[in-house]
């Protein structure tokens, strides 16, 4: 992927793991494709897979009773897609749909967690990947608390 | 309606409203005209002191330039007394202006490299003459990236100018709250800069909007290796004389409305970093 700020991404990230290891990472994905609207997960359900988006937007929502799903976030090329995976209870916090045609990788959560289970020089910076990832999507949720573009947050320091 | 002499001038001159446009439910544009003499010319980045008759003055950066015309073109949302009286403004109407104040945009020194324009609400307003010029003189500068960040898609400034600039620069736009028909990106603006094609060590950035979020962009931008004096940030601070007389707008060592309001991120990052300064 040619971008420059590729590092940051999860994408990145993964690709500046040792040859050897990212090798067999990658064996554990496939290619997949979703049509603009296709779901890919639906929050409360088991969360079995995780990708990482090559091309394309997918918006992760929340299901608001009596109105259409609220979208919180959209995803692109060289983002995580799906971190419930990880930790226990193992279930999707929301729910996501392809904006776009969307192109991906999807890994099987499972045996990832047992590769990483085996062998902790891959677990580890795997762990912290998908750990600044969360981190950060925690600090872009916090900011948009804050408002700045409301009347409030855009006034001059009193 | 020849210019006055190059020295920005301490007291108002009269302008004109001449054209008014709603951005968005409290956004403006006004397009004035000088009723006699003009201003020296405006560079983009700088700002004017515009005055409301019997209301106040306020700082407002210029939003476009007429090449070689003397009018003046600001936009404004009211948020306080006095830009609420600005954006009630009609065409017709008549204000005092006084400037140009400050250092604008060095858009020169990213000739040959990459241009990289970040801009949060209605921190779109002074990067405009900026993309206009850049747009203006494609051989003179790489690929030319707009990411706008903004509350809801209503907020949008410019909407149709930016569908326009599209043709020639890659435009990426995200707001925090999306409408039912909204189908652009959501989140904060920071999160579009993961999706760049430009090199961090070969783009110049130019950046405003709410001061976290260029504090965001600006350390992400530098940690990604982008030279910090290749990140120009426009600050606000509390203009009044614009002229750097009063000190309201100081800013450690700094009045920004004679030394800014844009300075490089190597300058801004160390004053910035300490509270309430």
């Amino acid at each position: 992927m040619d971008t420059g700020m590729g590092p940051r991404t999860v994408a990145g990230r993964l690709e500046a793991l040792p040859d050897e290891q990212y090798d067999r990472l990658m064996g554990l994905a496939r290619e997949v494709s979703f049509p603009a609207g296709a779901r890919l997960f639906e929050e409360h359900r088991a969360a079995n897979q995780f990708w990482i988006i090559k091309t394309g937007s997918v918006a992760l929502d929340l299901h608001v009773p009596g109105c259409r799903a609220a979208v919180i976030e959209t995803l692109g090329p060289g983002d995580l897609v799906g971190w419930s995976w990880l930790f226990p209870p193992r279930q999707w916090h929301m729910g996501a749909e392809a904006r776009s045609t969307v192109r991906a990788r999807e890994f099987d959560a499972e045996a990832v967690r047992r590769l990483c289970g085996r062998d902790p020089a891959l677990g580890y910076p795997l762990v912290l990947a998908v750990a600044e990832v969360i981190g950060h999507r925690l600090e872009c949720a916090r900011t948009r608390l804050l408002d700045l573009y409301g009347p409030y947050g855009s006034e001059p320091p009193r | 309606m020849n210019p006055a002499a190059a020295r920005p001038s301490s007291r108002p001159f009269p302008y004109r409203v001449v054209r008014r446009a709603r951005e968005t439910a409290d956004v403006a544009t006004f397009e004035l005209s000088p009723v006699g003499d003009a201003l020296p010319p405006f560079r983009p980045g700088q700002f004017a002191m515009v005055y409301a008759f019997g209301v106040g003055e306020i700082p407002v950066s210029v939003s476009g330039l007429d090449d070689g015309e003397p009018t003046l073109v600001h936009t404004v949302r009211a948020v306080g007394a006095v830009s609420r009286a600005l954006y009630g403004l009609r065409v017709g109407d008549t204000v005092g202006v006084r400037g140009p104040y400050g250092v604008g945009w060095d858009l020169a020194s990213a000739a040959g490299l990459d241009v990289l324009v970040v801009a949060g609400g209605i921190g779109l307003a002074p990067l405009r003459p900026l993309i206009l010029d850049g747009l203006a003189q494609p051989g003179r500068y790489g690929r030319l990236t707009v990411l706008i960040g903004a509350r809801t898609p209503s907020d949008l400034l410019y909407r149709a100018q930016t569908r326009a600039w599209g043709a020639e620069a890659h435009i990426d736009v995200t707001v925090d709250h999306p409408e039912p028909d909204w189908r652009g990106d959501v989140g904060v603006v920071t999160r579009l800069l993961s999706r760049g094609t430009w090199s961090p060590s070969r783009v110049c950035a130019f950046v405003c909007g709410p001061e976290p979020m260029i504090h965001a962009v600006a350390g992400e931008l530098v940690r990604a290796g982008t030279p910090p004096h290749r990140v120009q940030v426009s600050l606000e601070r509390n203009m009044r004389c614009g002229e750097g007389f009063c000190g309201h707008c100081q800013l450690g060592s700094v009045l920004l409305c004679r030394d800014g309001p844009v300075t490089d991120w190597g300058r801004a990052e160390p004053l910035l970093a300490v509270k309430e300064l």
